[in-house]
């Protein structure tokens, strides 16, 4: 069952109005879902956009399992997910061409989301699903081979690859690409961009943040949002899920009722039809609570990504962190370069330093070895110019770059989220609906008693 | 239906002048009685009756008459034919009464009658759990070849349950109300001189203390025995069966519903701390606060339902069951009572039928009295069974229609309130679009 599509289906129809005004009815990828009628958005128009989900349509498709040698040449078990695209034009145009496909393991998508991650520190990368099942209530299974996790996991990475198409700067990127179309040589390539030796030790981002001295504000209020954000829909998440264990029980002793009404009725002359019906009932209502809480959890995957981007808000806060760090140290360093200088050419000591107490007790060096020395100095100072020069650019780019992402993660939070409450409630109506209808066919019965 | 000239007032008894109610007294005591305004005060023979004088029995008749067709729309299989009926009473207003040695509560009986077995057409007198139990000991052993309907438990468990909360109360004064309407209904315990003393005398206790003495002895009576018995007619052997079987089911019933409620509560603990998490969120949030705050305001309103539900299921189900279980017992002593008389009487023709053989001696009084015995106890428990079953069918129907009842009003309650959010954020919604695009 592909439910999760058609949740899928309206993140893709905003993600492709995103920025625009105008919308664009992004196609559905009605031949692999369940639910063909109600995704129907016909595809009417497609406008030359800079995202790559305009001129492409991505879904993920299927998973199956497969078995292979691992890395230490071991034999294992693991989930593929067939990555299936097609030209936007030519469905534009009413052709039906057949997909290009490829298979992808999760391995491979935290792959390119680790390569992203470096190469795009100002951006808030949307997250992966859940790399194990977390947060679940008794009756789901926290097996990653169980095929309700695994299903819920296509439909996230599709969500990932779909978030990432749509995203005005990381929809250019040819890795991306690559991963989309390429099944076997992308592993090279990705690691031909040598984006390993490029991200941050965590040590020297855990060092930034104890140490930088006029981080932005508004970056620091980020970071504490992050904080909150990743909080509270944690904490919504467990509670969630222990709600869902008790509503379980609930629904699940009255199926009791189904069996002593069952058992009284064959004592029963006159009541004895009634009270069987009804006994049905129970037994219905009982049921009903399986589909129920399949659809919540829906919603709780929804939360799920929330608190996975709360985790790359703050990557792009500490980043930020970092590279002012760095340009503090860069000026620093100069500022001491050019202290030493001063004091070399005047004389005048205005730090305490180990080379004048020895130039008071020892005498002074000699004029060509003085010489010398300011010459060093001037070389590393110009040097010194350049690095605070370019961390200058480094930190205010990635300020102003991150800024822009920042606010557009914001306002796709919230539109996110705000949708996601309104489904929620959606889905506790329906929810209640089930139950008044239950209760009242059992009603019927009663009153036939 | 017997049109008399109202009593003259006599001295009835115990009862000092001043508490006499007037015959012609317009007192309409503030009960259930909704006479309905605008219908036409008439005979059921559509003989209309002069309202001009309200205390004539027949137009008293008549308003009570309206008073009990207004409650419940499935019809008390109990009640004869409603022009027959011509005894009322009703349990309500309930007292608290401190005094040094213990607290109690005392409930309001009220009667309005026109049978000549009472003195007056009216009564009102307050009793206590206590004298209804007094009655009800009364009655069985008085009437014992009769099912004597049940009362609500007597003991609960003073720490679990609190005595004299308003819902405690409340509950047991309707299963008094019950109780009595079902004797007052009833052909022949309704003649009982026990209920009408219950009904009528002023201070019960004296009453209660002379009654006990002379009753001494005739229950005593009623523990002859040593006789056994040979064949149980097959009908009273299936009522037998039917009862315990009835028993078990009743049993697992009450535990199921237990179970729910335990479930339920559990459920409820962890729904509030869930909305107290989206509560919390608001506080970092702005264009998400109103949407949070009104799932945590959802969630509050179902706690508050779920909260009714558990607290209508512990106070008007539960309850019923048990009563139940113990009028099953009861039923179950009188069919004893019943196997007794038969055995005693089999035994006495058997003894009878020898000695005729040895000493051609008739056929004494007694043994036929015991036929007698046995054979109107036969047909008074063959007539009390089929009431008893109607009436049960009609019980549960309700009960089990009142659960149902309730639980689609809590879901009711519930869905409304998610209902009412999802406009208010999509009004909201469409709002900003319209707003945006201007």
């Amino acid at each position: 069952m592909r439910r999760g599509s058609e949740e899928a289906t309206s993140v893709k129809r905003r993600m492709a109005e995103d920025g625009r005004d105008e919308s664009v009815a992004a196609d559905d990828d009605s031949q692999h879902t369940a639910e063909d009628g109600r995704n129907g958005i016909n595809n009417t128009m497609v406008e030359e956009s800079p995202t790559l989900l305009r001129r492409m349509e991505i879904c993920v498709a299927e998973a199956e399992k497969r078995s292979g040698k691992n890395a230490v040449n071991m034999q294992e078990t693991f989930t593929v997910y067939l990555i299936e695209t097609r030209p936007m034009d030519a469905l534009a145009e009413g052709r039906n061409p057949a997909p290009d496909s490829l298979w992808r393991r999760y391995s491979e998508f935290e792959l390119l989301r680790n390569y992203l991650l470096v190469s795009f520190p100002y951006i808030v990368v949307p997250p992966l699903p859940e790399k194990r099942a977390e947060f679940v209530w008794h009756k789901l299974s926290a097996d990653n081979m169980d095929p309700d996790f695994v299903e819920r996991r296509r439909v996230g990475l599709e969500n990932f690859l779909l978030r990432v198409a749509s995203h005005p700067v990381l929809t250019n990127d040819k890795i991306l690409h690559h991963f989309l179309t390429e099944e076997h040589s992308w592993k090279e390539v990705v690691y031909e961009t040598g984006f390993q030796a490029k991200a941050d030790s965590r040590l020297k981002a855990l060092s930034a943040t104890f140490r930088v001295r006029n981080p932005d504000k508004r970056f620091m209020d980020m970071k504490h949002y992050s904080d909150e954000l990743q909080s509270h829909t944690s904490q919504l998440l467990r509670a969630r899920a222990r709600v869902a264990d008790r509503l379980y029980g609930v629904y699940k002793v009255h199926g009791n009722y189904g069996r002593v009404f069952s058992e009284w009725s064959a004592i029963e002359r006159e009541m004895g039809d009634g009270l069987q019906s009804a006994g049905h009932h129970m037994d219905a209502y009982a049921a009903s609570i399986d589909d129920i809480l399949e659809e919540e959890e829906h919603y709780a995957d929804q939360l799920k990504e929330y608190l996975f981007y709360a985790e790359a808000l703050r990557a792009v806060c500490r980043k930020h962190e970092l590279t002012q760090f760095e340009l503090e140290m860069a000026t620093q360093d100069l500022i001491s370069k050019k202290q030493q200088h001063e004091e070399l050419s005047t004389g005048i000591v205005r730090t305490f330093s180990f080379k004048g107490m020895t130039n008071k007790l020892f005498g002074q060096e000699a004029p060509e070895q003085r010489e010398a020395r300011l010459k060093l100095l001037e070389e590393l100072i110009e040097e010194g110019e350049e690095a605070v020069k370019d961390k200058t650019v480094e930190c205010e780019e990635h300020v102003e770059k991150a800024w822009v992402d920042v606010q557009r993660f914001k306002e796709q939070k919230d539109k996110d989220l705000r949708e996601a409450l309104i489904n929620y409630a959606v889905m506790q109506v329906s929810m209640c609906k089930k139950g008044i209808q239950m209760w009242s066919n059992a009603k019927e019965c009663f009153l036939k008693m | 239906m017997s049109v008399g000239a109202p009593r003259a007032l006599a001295s009835s008894g115990q009862k000092p002048i001043t508490e006499i109610l007037h015959p012609l007294s317009a007192a309409e005591e503030p009960l259930s009685v909704t006479v309905g305004g605008d219908k036409e005060v008439g005979l059921t023979n559509g003989t209309p009756v002069e309202t001009s004088s309200p205390a004539s029995t027949s137009s008293l008749f008549n308003r009570l008459q309206l008073d009990d067709d207004l409650e419940a729309d499935v019809r008390d299989p109990y009640a004869d034919s409603t022009e027959m009926r011509d005894l009322f009473v009703t349990v309500d207003d309930p007292k608290k009464h401190v005094s040094t040695m213990e607290t109690y509560i005392t409930y309001r009986v009220s009667t309005k009658t026109s049978r000549v077995e009472f003195d007056l057409p009216e009564y009102c007198v307050r009793r206590r759990y206590q004298d209804f139990d007094w009655l009800r000991i009364k009655l069985e052993d008085s009437q014992p070849t009769h099912l004597i309907p049940p009362l609500p438990e007597k003991f609960v468990m003073k720490g679990v349950v609190d005595r004299f909360s308003e819902e405690f109360v409340e509950t047991r004064m309707k299963a008094l109300d019950k109780f009595l309407k079902r004797v007052a209904d009833h052909p022949v315990l309704s003649f009982n001189p026990h209920l009408n003393a219950f009904l009528t005398v002023k201070d019960l206790n004296k009453r209660q203390g002379l009654a006990l003495l002379s009753k001494v002895g005739e229950s005593v009576k009623h523990v002859a025995g040593g006789y056994k018995l040979r064949a149980r007619p097959a009908e009273f052997c299936a009522m037998g069966e039917y009862l315990d079987t009835f028993n078990q089911k009743l049993g697992t019933i009450d535990r199921i519903a237990q179970r729910i409620l335990k479930e339920q509560s559990e459920y409820l603990t962890e729904l509030r701390e869930y909305g107290g998490v989206y509560s919390s969120w608001v506080g970092s949030e702005e264009e998400l606060r109103r949407p949070l705050e009104g799932v945590a305001g959802c969630v509050t309103t179902s706690c508050g339902a779920l909260e009714d539900l558990g607290d209508n299921m512990s106070l008007d189900f539960l309850p019923v069951l048990r009563e139940y279980v113990l009028y099953l017992e009861s039923i179950k002593n009188v069919l004893r009572k019943r196997d007794q008389s038969q055995a005693e009487y089999e035994g006495r023709l058997e003894a009878a039928i020898l000695r005729k053989q040895e000493d051609r001696t008739p056929m004494p009084l007694e043994v036929e009295k015991c036929q007698d015995k046995v054979e109107c106890f036969n047909a008074d428990l063959k007539a009390d069974w089929e009431r008893w079953q109607s009436n049960k069918r009609h019980d549960f129907k309700q009960l089990l229609t009142g659960m149902a009842d309730r639980n689609i009003n809590s879901y009711e309650k519930s869905q409304a309130a998610w209902e009412s959010l999802i406009t208010l954020l999509q009004d909201k919604q469409t709002e900003d679009k319209t707003s945006e695009t201007n």
